[in-house]
Formats: C-alpha cells, sequence, structure tokens
C-alpha cells in the first residue's frame, strides 16, 4: 500500500480518476481522496511499482487530461 | 488568493485575453480578415476547450461540457459571430476558474479543520533515547513521548504524566479534557500542557485518527440520490440537448421553405440554436451538487459529526420518527444516588457514611456511585480503616463491619435473606442498609438524563422531528418516568436487545413513504438497530470500533444536542440543494424557451451559463460554515 499525492479539482473528477486507477493491471485496489487529495494504491504481489504508476497516471490523463500524480 | 499553477495559467490567460479582444474588436476590419484576427483571442482563452472536446470525441466520451463550448463557439465563428464566440469562451473559463477556486479553497478549509494526522510519534528506542518515527512504523506497546504542543499520534494508555487534551478536532468540543496516567487516550488529541509518556495499544492503521480519516475519506463515495440523479441525467440530457439544437437549426428553416414558402433563415436559426446549447451547459448543477453536499459534510465533521455519505446527509434532512436508546444515549448510563431515606435513629449522613465504608472496597458500578456520591456531599474520602471483614455476596451486596457493628448493604433479596423487613420502594436500583441486623434505610440510585437531553428533544421537536421514541431494557416505571421528563411521545421498556429490531421495524411500517426512521444509540448492543433503520447514529464513538463500524453517522462525543446539530446541517444543506435545483432549472428553462423563441441573444446565454454557475456555487458555499464552531 502506497499513498501518492494527487491534484485535482473537482470530486466527481477525482472519482473517475478512482475508477481509471483500478482497471491497470498490477493494481489490486485504488482509492482517490479528493478531501485529502490522495490516492492509495495496493499493488499485485510482485508489481513494478514504478512501471504500475505509470499507467496509472496515463489511464488518469485520458480521463481526466488536467489531473496530476506526484508521483 | 492561492491558486495552483494550473489556475494561475488560465487567470494570466484570461487577463491577457481581455485587451486582445478589445483591441481586435477595435480595429477597422471587415468580414474574413476580421475573423482571422478574432482566432487570436479565441484560441488564446480557448484552445484547452478545444483540446479537451477533440480529445473527448476520441476517447468516445463526447457530449460533455467541452463538447457543447466548442460547438457552441466554432459555430459562432463560422456564422460570423465573433465577438459572441469570443465572449462565451471567456466567460466560460472565467467561472471555470471561479468554480475550481471555490471548491478548492472548501476543500482545504475541510482538510485543514480535520488535519488530525499526526506527522511523527517520539518512540523510545533500544538505547532508552527517543527517535522521531513515522506513525505507521511505530509497533503495538511502544512508548511513545508526546509534549506539550504535539498530536497524539497513536492510541495508547498513559503510563507517566499528567495534562489536558485538546480534542477539538475530533469532538467538535473546546473543553479540554484532563488526563493522568492509567487514562486511555485517543490519537489526533492535541496535548496541551504536560509531558506524556504512552504506550500504544494499537497500530497507527487501526487508530482512531486512521478510523476517522478513512471514514470521512470515504464519504464521497455514498452519493446522495439528488446527486446520483443529476449525473445520470447528464448522459441523457447533453445528448438531448445537442439534437434539440440541432432539430432548432435544421426543422424552421425546413418547414419555412418547404410549408410555408417563405424564406429559410439559415443562419438566423442556426446562431439560435447555438444560444440554445450555450444556455444548456449543466455546469451549474453538475457542480454545486456535490460541493453542497461536500460542504455539509465536512463541516458537520469539524463540529464532531461524521457522516459516512451524501445520501446518510439526504436521508437524516428527511427524518419524521426518531427513536433512542435510552442508557448512555438520553440518559449517562450511570447511576447517581438521588433519594436517601433515613429511619429513625439514623441521620442521613450517617447512612450515607456506613453505606460508603461498607462499599468502599468494590469495585461494583453502584458501589463506587455510593462512594461518588458520598465524598460529593460529605467532601471527605470513606475511612476505609474503619471497616473490617468485608464480604462481598455476588448478586446480593456486601456484609462488612463498620466501627466494630455488623452491617449489611444490598438489595431486597439480601434483606429478605437476613429476614430484615424493609420498606417497600417501586425502583429499579435501591441500595438498603441493615446495622446490626436492623433495618437503617435505604438509598435510591438512578441512571440521569444528560443536562443536554432535554434542550435535545425540544430541539427536534422545533426542527420538526413528528415522533420520538424511546426503547429501552430498563424497568417500565423508571423509563417511564425519564420519557415523561424529556417529552418523548412513545417509549417501550424492558426490551431484550433483539426485541429493539423488532420495535424499530413496526416504527418502520408506521412512517409516511418519503421520510426516514433514524435510530439514536450508543454503539454498545445495538448494531442490528443501527443498521435495520434508515439512518443509524452513534454516539460517543470516540475510542469505540463497533460504534464506529456500525452507524451512517458517528457523533465523537456523547452530547445529544448534536443529534438537532446534525439535523440542522442536514436540512439546510438539502435546502441549498433543492434551491439551486431550481435555480438552474428555472433560469435556464426560461432562457431556453426565449432562446429558441430567438428573444435571447448570445449575452443572455453566457449569464444563464456562468451567472447561475457563479451563483450557484456561492449559494452552495454556504454550507460549509467553517467560521462557526
Amino acid at each position: 500500500m502506497k499513498k501518492y499525492g494527487i491534484e485535482v479539482d473537482c470530486a466527481n473528477c477525482a472519482l473517475k480518476m478512482e475508477e481509471a486507477a483500478n482497471k491497470v493491471p498490477g493494481v489490486v485496489k485504488a482509492t482517490v481522496s479528493f478531501m485529502t487529495q490522495k490516492m492509495k494504491v495496493e499493488f499485485e504481489e510482485g508489481a513494478d511499482e514504478t512501471a504500475v504508476m505509470q499507467e496509472v497516471l496515463k489511464a488518469c490523463k485520458k480521463v481526466e487530461a488536467d489531473c496530476e500524480i506526484f508521483l | 488568493m492561492n491558486m495552483t499553477t494550473k489556475q494561475k495559467k488560465v487567470f494570466w490567460r484570461i487577463l491577457l485575453t481581455i485587451p486582445v479582444l478589445l483591441i481586435v474588436h477595435l480595429l477597422p476590419l471587415e468580414g474574413w480578415l476580421n475573423g482571422i484576427f478574432y482566432l487570436i483571442p479565441y484560441l488564446l482563452i480557448g484552445y484547452d476547450i478545444l483540446k479537451k472536446a477533440v480529445r473527448g470525441i476520441w476517447n468516445r466520451e463526447i457530449f460533455d461540457e467541452n463538447f457543447l463550448m466548442a460547438v457552441a463557439t466554432v459555430g459562432a465563428l463560422l456564422l460570423g459571430e465573433y465577438l459572441e464566440a469570443t465572449a462565451v469562451m471567456l466567460f466560460y473559463q472565467i467561472g471555470e476558474l471561479f468554480q475550481s477556486v471555490a471548491v478548492g479553497k472548501s476543500r482545504k478549509n475541510i482538510a485543514d479543520l480535520m488535519d488530525i494526522c499526526p506527522d511523527y510519534a517520539n518512540v523510545e528506542t533500544k538505547e532508552g533515547q527517543w527517535k522521531e518515527t513515522d506513525p505507521d512504523e511505530v509497533p503495538v506497546g511502544s512508548l511513545i513521548l508526546v509534549k506539550p504542543g504535539e498530536k497524539i499520534p497513536l492510541d495508547g494508555t498513559i503510563l507517566e504524566g499528567v495534562s489536558c487534551l485538546n480534542t477539538a478536532a475530533l469532538t467538535g468540543e473546546s473543553v479540554p479534557r484532563d488526563v493522568k496516567a492509567g487514562d486511555d487516550v485517543v490519537s489526533g488529541c492535541i496535548n496541551l500542557s504536560g509531558v506524556l509518556k504512552i504506550r500504544t495499544t494499537k497500530e497507527f492503521e487501526d487508530s482512531t485518527v486512521s478510523k476517522i480519516l478513512e471514514l470521512v475519506e470515504n464519504s464521497s463515495m455514498h452519493k446522495a440520490k439528488s446527486e446520483q440523479f443529476i449525473t445520470k441525467s447528464a448522459h441523457y440530457y447533453t445528448p438531448a440537448v445537442c439534437y434539440s439544437a440541432l432539430a432548432l437549426a435544421l426543422l424552421p428553416p425546413l418547414i419555412r421553405i418547404l410549408a410555408m414558402g417563405m424564406e429559410a433563415q439559415w443562419s438566423v436559426w442556426a446562431i439560435r440554436a447555438l444560444t440554445f446549447l450555450v444556455i444548456s451547459c449543466p455546469c451549474a448543477l453538475v457542480i454545486s451538487i456535490p460541493l453542497s453536499f461536500f460542504g455539509g459534510i465536512g463541516g458537520a465533521s469539524a463540529k464532531g459529526i461524521l457522516i459516512k455519505g451524501a445520501n446518510y446527509l439526504e436521508a437524516l434532512a428527511k427524518a419524521e420518527c426518531m427513536v433512542f436508546d435510552k442508557t448512555g444515549t438520553l440518559t449517562k448510563g450511570v447511576f447517581e444516588v438521588t433519594e436517601v431515606h433515613a429511619q429513625e435513629g439514623f441521620s442521613e449522613e450517617e447512612l450515607c457514611r456506613i453505606a460508603a465504608n461498607a462499599e468502599s472496597f468494590s469495585n461494583h458500578p453502584i458501589s463506587r456511585s455510593l462512594v461518588a456520591y458520598y465524598e460529593k456531599q460529605s467532601g471527605i474520602t470513606p475511612e476505609q480503616e474503619s471497616v473490617s471483614e468485608v464480604e462481598e455476596l455476588s448478586g446480593y451486596g456486601i456484609r462488612a463491619n463498620v466501627d466494630g457493628k455488623p452491617v449489611w448493604v444490598g438489595n431486597r433479596r439480601l434483606m429478605e435473606q437476613m429476614g430484615i423487613a424493609v420498606e417497600p420502594m417501586g425502583e429499579a436500583a435501591v441500595v438498603y442498609v441493615a446495622v446490626q441486623g436492623k433495618y437503617a434505610g435505604c438509598m435510591v440510585l438512578e441512571d440521569r438524563e444528560k443536562p443536554q437531553s432535554l434542550e435535545a428533544m425540544q430541539r427536534l421537536k422545533q426542527a420538526g422531528i413528528r415522533k420520538l421514541v424511546m426503547l429501552t431494557g430498563d424497568v417500565k416505571t423508571v423509563a417511564e418516568k425519564v420519557a415523561a421528563r424529556l417529552g418523548m411521545d412513545e417509549v417501550k421498556s424492558e426490551l431484550l436487545p433483539e426485541q429493539k429490531v423488532g420495535q424499530v421495524e413496526v416504527l418502520l411500517k408506521e412512517k409516511t413513504p418519503g421520510h426516514t426512521l433514524v435510530f439514536v444509540g450508543d454503539g454498545i448492543n445495538d448494531a442490528p438497530v443501527l443498521t435495520r433503520s434508515d439512518v443509524g447514529i452513534s454516539m460517543g464513538a470516540l475510542g469505540s470500533d463497533a460504534a464506529i463500524e456500525a452507524a451512517d453517522i458517528v457523533l465523537m462525543d456523547d452530547n445529544p444536542l448534536k443529534v438537532a446539530e446534525a439535523i440542522r446541517i442536514s436540512r439546510k444543506c438539502l435546502r441549498i440543494v433543492y434551491e439551486n435545483i431550481a435555480l438552474a432549472i428555472g433560469v435556464k428553462g426560461i432562457c431556453l424557451v426565449l432562446g429558441a423563441l430567438g428573444i435571447a441573444n448570445m449575452w443572455l446565454a453566457i449569464f444563464a451559463d456562468v451567472g447561475v454557475m457563479v451563483l450557484a456555487v456561492l449559494n452552495a458555499i454556504r454550507c460549509l460554515e467553517f467560521n462557526k464552531k
């Protein structure tokens, strides 16, 4: 389980990011909190966390172009 | 004003666009050349919207606001309405920036109020040194040091030190709480005066702070019905308005040519269709409604009322019947001596002294109440040296020698067993005292109402709660007395925990549809009822995991006035949501009709879109009330 700071403007966009992140392979569970501007990611065993997070960022940018994840 | 880099960029683009637009507007240009010059401010202000619209089409997520704006403004440009096209984009960006800053500011305000997360813990190392450690990495049973001004990072028990704690961030209560060695403390409190050494009892993940943060963070996932309605209808709404606009652009001219033999006026209808598109942008609703709920939940959590989702806030606002547990919820859950009846030959003080002395070795709650009463009345602690041969008769009471005389202190059964005749008292908890085999008097104990209970019930009545019900396992006489004092409408007594669920089910059937039943309990033994009712509120949750788990709304302290406060917040929040729905739909509806008839022009359309959004956002911010503590 790792926590990342994010930048997202609205609660709905945060939810979209969460949905997108959860679909990325290697992610067991991702939760995005708009209130605290944080994303919690639980990775699969043995997953390359940096590579997975790059994919998560890409997936999030696709649904919400303005968002940012501070890796 | 604090803006993110992204917001600042938009801000400067807006500032730059205005003079450029003015200059272009004043240039003596005609026709296509004019249009090309207008492209400078238009693209400056709108390039990202166009990009997002294209990307949306590419990702098959068309029909969002960006798409609407792009179609409307590009259409206006093609029709030669250059100034209008640029202005629509400009005002749309101003509105977006405004709401983005407003949302960000509300978010930050709530996050600051809920700033209970500790950054570090001072942990004792093997060498006996103190080391700053991430609270996440502190194992159970570690010794931590908390200096004045620091947050308690983990739940634990105080080993050493005396201090007072500020629990405001958790409970919303500003009165500090005194603590000493042996007391359990919860994380998130701020240590105010003394240095405390604490033995941790939980890992960070299980500690109060984590539980609360998780609850608050997850609350945005439970959407209210009105919120769901907006998101769902947005799926149909935007395509619907797009097709309507298309129909408005095509059908009237065709009818004019084919059926009425008139001039088609293609451009007139095309502009009306574009105006229609701008007006219909759903931003005001899409943004303001989640913001209202977010503000309401955030404002409530700053007051120690944690709401697990917008749906519960909505349900709470529709409360019609409120069911309360008695012990620990409306009453203190602690027995207090309320009456002393001394027989002839004994004074009341003497009776209390004998009882307190005899009971001073016992840990039974009633024993402690007797001792506490004696200490309060006389100002002295029981003289344990005057007591000897203490024997605790479980289920009956105590036998001891006080001042050398044999004394029996206990319930009626004890007296009957001893063959001592006593005066009959109807109450549930009566302690009889006999000295040297002779009845000396009795003391009546009661579980008293909390000082705020009466006011809380009155406020709920004023708020229009139709039925206040009390459920209790206590005996009828006591229950009815308490209920009468608090002005409850109904009372059900002598219930076993599982019978409470049955009672709630009956009440659920009786309520009017569209309204809700709220159950308030202390989280002990009432998880089934909390789940069964429409909204379950548990109070006094500070340190009780079960209560946090089972309830929909959690009150961090055990003040019943918070229930009334929660109702007030929920009602206010819902009212603001409905105001915004009415405002947005009303203004847009009128403008849509005017636009279709050709009375409203593009400028009115901009107001209907951006103006309404700004008003709705300003209104939604009222839900926050972060200044009122």
